[in-house]
């Protein structure tokens, strides 16, 4: 299992590596930042002291050794925009996002689960057609959309819920978060909610394939056939073996939603990374923008290994081996 | 009815049940600054923030009128001397004395901060400060420099003691965040909120709010529905989509005024063969925007109303020149041009193209307010009047990098570009000198003279303005250049942008040209 993991581990460099030199050089071809950042009153030589100081007269090759030479230092360069390193602004970002994800993931297994199975063991009834209507919905409809609809709904018209922006923070066991706070979760609901969506959908549509596909299994007939229990069937028997897929599913999932969650976070104004990589992506903050990406690819292989672990914990039958994973 | 009724009832005892007005406020701005530190990036959000904290020796009001701030008053006693004298009895929020020094170490300080993407030396270079007396200050140039005042109000001045060693990290946690403005900095979440409170010693007029939050919620939407919710009390850049919704809702008030910014069409006069110009079928053709006749067909070819009202939604001003009325240097004399298709077309066949020839605009689109359907609407009006126009439009990341430099040798790629431009400065000399005056890096003229117009007259006339101290003959000076470059379409104007500031009933906000969304800007009915 250690060969596994430091294999895992060796083709997460190379993955980083080639991701910089992509990124790096991607978002070079895009165009010049100081043509935005710049104010427009400045004159030419104004510009070009602007460009040398950025160090973005160079040539690109040059530009991507100093980077590179910075890396192995812990350095990912300054920020165009903040003049801050880009680690530290990424890190600062990062709570947020986490929190997010992790309350959004939440919601997810507890909402989507329960809702999945009782359509899976109760197919012929109006509920359980009318769960898996709406999850078609919670697929199909735009994140953006739904987003503002609820704002709508529940800060507009209802007024319960504030509409934007992170609640107040408090510090509990050494972490400081707005999970921890009455106002930190009201603000966090909504967000977390629209971006939970798709992935309740998701959920719920895994299980119920699962469990339908599942009951049919001999396994199942055995147990029953034992004597046993309904709920002991279903909660040991059957929930075993349609987990394996949706922890994958989920594991991936929580990428997406640590890296990816751009449109909600934009759209409730959350201080997370999301925000951070649309806004660096559209003004060309490129030291930010690597940064994050090597950040966000580290993420998902340490994801997945995660994931892997958790096949062979949850089914004996996997064992972790070069799989060519 | 019986359901707006309940949600009129509701809103009704939402309003009833929030506490009456405190002194706090609430303001959702449509982007953020990236900085505490006044001097790092001249931006206009970070002016604006700088703005609560920190004071300028003068002050622009809502106009890009100067007034006295930290200076009481300001003349030239010698072609190369401007003397400041400063007020007395002002104290930066640490309790320290404001005085001569603080000027002098701000002046050194402006144009050299690490890693600026965008320093103050534009206003700050070839002027040197020097400290007469404790509260009298002497700018040194070295050439007649009659823009002086304007250039001065643009640099933010930092506390001697705690603000001009201090690196921009400093400024950001607070701990150099020192002003003598009417607002003492408190905290700083980026992405988050900015959070100030009143400066109880403040020496000008004090603020009514004790405490401001401003929050950045850049998408416009979102921001729209934070103001309906009660969450924030104000919010700036109001989407013109959103106008005719808001007006009719009792619970917002809005705020309009014209911007100083002009969006405005530039063609290539430098390149016989240009890139983006064909004759018909897509052969090459000699350059038709190089004659006057064409450039004034196209401006007689663009509905200006149309824009206003149709793509605008009424919420913009039409253009005959680079600033609206009002501002210094001005021409009384230029109305925007009249829509006349067959003028056009009569002046187009006049010049030798009867049936026209093959144009393409580009333009940014997330760049100014709804860019991307004005350069539509413009390509539509050019092709019914026989220039067969296409449209393409492209994220200002690109855009603007391609339409400085994205051709050979570093010079313009597009032959009939959409852009803007703001007067920061708040007179004409700015966009006079940075769009329409020849582009010389020496000299640090034209910028941003994206069609490279030149006219050796217009630069003589705009060299005279740009050394005339006495300010009634500049701004004749002034207008008599614009007159001429318009004259000479050097640039197509289309309209002023207007800005909309939402507030909640019961407040309202003093429209500024400048964009900035100020606290002090915040009153109450």
């Amino acid at each position: 299992m250690t060969a596994f993991i430091i294999r895992r581990l060796l083709q997460a460099a190379l993955v980083v590596f080639l991701m910089s030199v992509i990124v790096f050089f991607g978002v070079n071809v895009i165009g010049d930042p100081v043509d935005m950042l710049i104010s427009p009153d400045a004159d030419q030589a104004e510009i070009a002291r602007t460009i040398q100081a950025l160090g973005l007269d160079r040539p690109i090759g040059e530009q991507y050794l100093h980077f590179l030479k910075g890396v192995a230092t812990g350095d990912f360069g300054k920020s165009f925009i903040f003049g801050e390193p880009a680690l530290k602004l990424i890190l600062h970002h990062m709570p947020a996002t986490v929190e997010l994800a992790l309350v959004s993931l939440l919601m997810a297994i507890l909402l989507g689960i329960p809702l999945g199975l009782y359509a899976g063991l109760y197919p012929d009834r109006k509920v359980s057609k009318g769960i898996i209507a709406g999850s078609i919905l919670g697929f199909s409809l735009p994140t953006f959309w739904v987003g503002l609809m609820l704002i709508m709904l529940f800060a507009v018209v209802l007024g319960w819920l504030p509409s934007t922006g992170r609640g107040d923070t408090a510090v509990f066991l050494g972490i400081e978060s707005s999970l921890w706070t009455r106002d930190g979760l009201s603000h966090l609901f909504l967000p977390a909610l629209n971006l939970a969506l798709t992935n309740i959908s998701l959920v719920i549509r895994l299980t119920r394939a699962g469990v339908r596909e599942a009951m049919h299994q001999d396994y199942i007939k055995f147990a029953r056939a034992k004597g046993l229990s309904e709920s002991r069937v279903v909660s040991v028997h059957l929930m075993k073996n349609i987990l394996i897929p949706i922890v994958t599913v989920l594991g991936l999932e929580f990428g997406g939603l640590l890296a990816f969650s751009v449109v909600t976070e934009s759209i409730f104004a959350w201080p997370g990374m999301g925000k951070l990589l649309i806004d660096s992506l559209l003004q060309l903050d490129r030291p930010v923008v690597v940064a994050y990406l090597m950040i966000i690819v580290l993420f998902f292989v340490v994801i997945n290994l995660v994931v892997d672990i958790l096949y062979s914990v949850l089914d004996p039958r996997v064992r972790l081996k070069d799989q060519g994973a | 009815m019986t359901y707006r009724l309940t949600i009129g009832a509701v809103l009704a005892s939402a309003m009833l049940a929030s506490p009456a007005w405190s002194e706090e406020l609430t303001i959702g701005l449509g982007s953020e600054a990236t900085a505490i530190d006044p001097h790092f990036h001249n931006l206009g959000p970070n002016n604006a923030l700088a703005r609560h904290i920190f004071d300028r020796l003068i002050l622009q009001n809502e106009l890009q009128q100067l007034e006295p701030g930290l200076a009481v008053s300001w003349e030239p006693v010698d072609d190369l001397t401007w003397e400041f004298k400063l007020r007395e009895g002002v104290k930066f929020h640490d309790g320290s004395d404001f005085t001569a020094d603080d000027v002098v170490c701000t002046w050194d300080r402006a144009p050299n901060v690490p890693n600026s993407p965008s320093s103050f030396a534009t206003y700050t270079k070839g002027k040197t400060a020097v400290k007469i007396d404790d509260y009298t200050v002497h700018f040194k140039t070295e050439a007649p420099y009659p823009l002086m005042a304007n250039d001065v109000s643009t640099v933010t001045i930092v506390s001697d003691e705690v603000g001009c060693e201090a690196t921009t990290a400093e400024y950001n946690d607070g701990t150099a965040a020192v002003g003598t403005g009417p607002f003492k900095f408190v905290s700083y979440k980026p992405g988050d909120a900015i959070v100030v409170e009143r400066n109880e010693d403040y020496w000008g007029e004090k603020p009514i709010w004790t405490s401001v939050t401003f929050k950045p919620i850049k998408s416009a939407p979102a921001r729209v529905a934070a103001l309906l919710a009660g969450d924030v009390d104000v919010i700036a850049a109001v989407p013109t989509t959103d106008v005719a919704t808001l007006e009719k809702n009792e619970d917002v008030s809005l705020s309009q005024g014209a911007s100083n910014r002009v969006i405005y069409l530039h063609l290539d006069h430098d390149r016989s063969d240009s890139p983006f110009v064909k004759a018909n079928g897509g052969g090459a053709i000699e350059n038709p925007l190089q004659k006057l006749e064409v450039r004034k067909a196209i401006s007689m070819a663009i509905n200006r109303d149309a824009i206003v009202d149709r793509v605008m939604e009424g919420i913009a001003i039409k253009a005959g020149q680079l600033l609206p009325d009002g501002f210094f240097g001005v021409s009384d004399k230029l109305e925007p041009v009249e829509y006349d298709p067959e003028g056009a077309r009569a002046l187009l066949a006049g010049a030798g193209y009867p049936d026209g020839f093959e144009l393409t605009i580009h333009g940014p689109n997330d760049r100014y307010i709804n860019d991307a359907k004005i350069a539509e609407a413009i390509g539509q009006m050019l092709s019914r009047v026989g220039i067969k126009t296409q449209v393409e439009t492209m994220p200002r990341s690109v855009y603007f990098g391609r339409a400085s430099k994205g051709g050979p040798n570093d010079t313009p790629e597009f032959s009939f570009i959409l852009v803007g431009w703001g007067a920061g400065s708040g007179e004409a000399s700015s966009p006079l000198k940075s769009l329409i005056g020849t582009h010389n890096p020496d000299k640090g003229w034209g910028s941003s003279n994206r069609g490279r117009y030149s006219n050796a007259e217009f630069d003589a006339l705009l060299d005279t303005a740009l050394s005339t101290v006495d300010d009634a003959e500049r701004q004749a000076l002034l207008a008599q250049a614009t007159e001429m470059a318009i004259e000479d379409v050097a640039i197509i104007p289309t309209h002023y942008q207007v800005n909309t500031w939402g507030t909640r009933k019961g407040l309202n906000y003093v429209a500024r040209t400048d964009e900035y969304t100020l606290a002090i800007g915040v009153g109450k009915e």
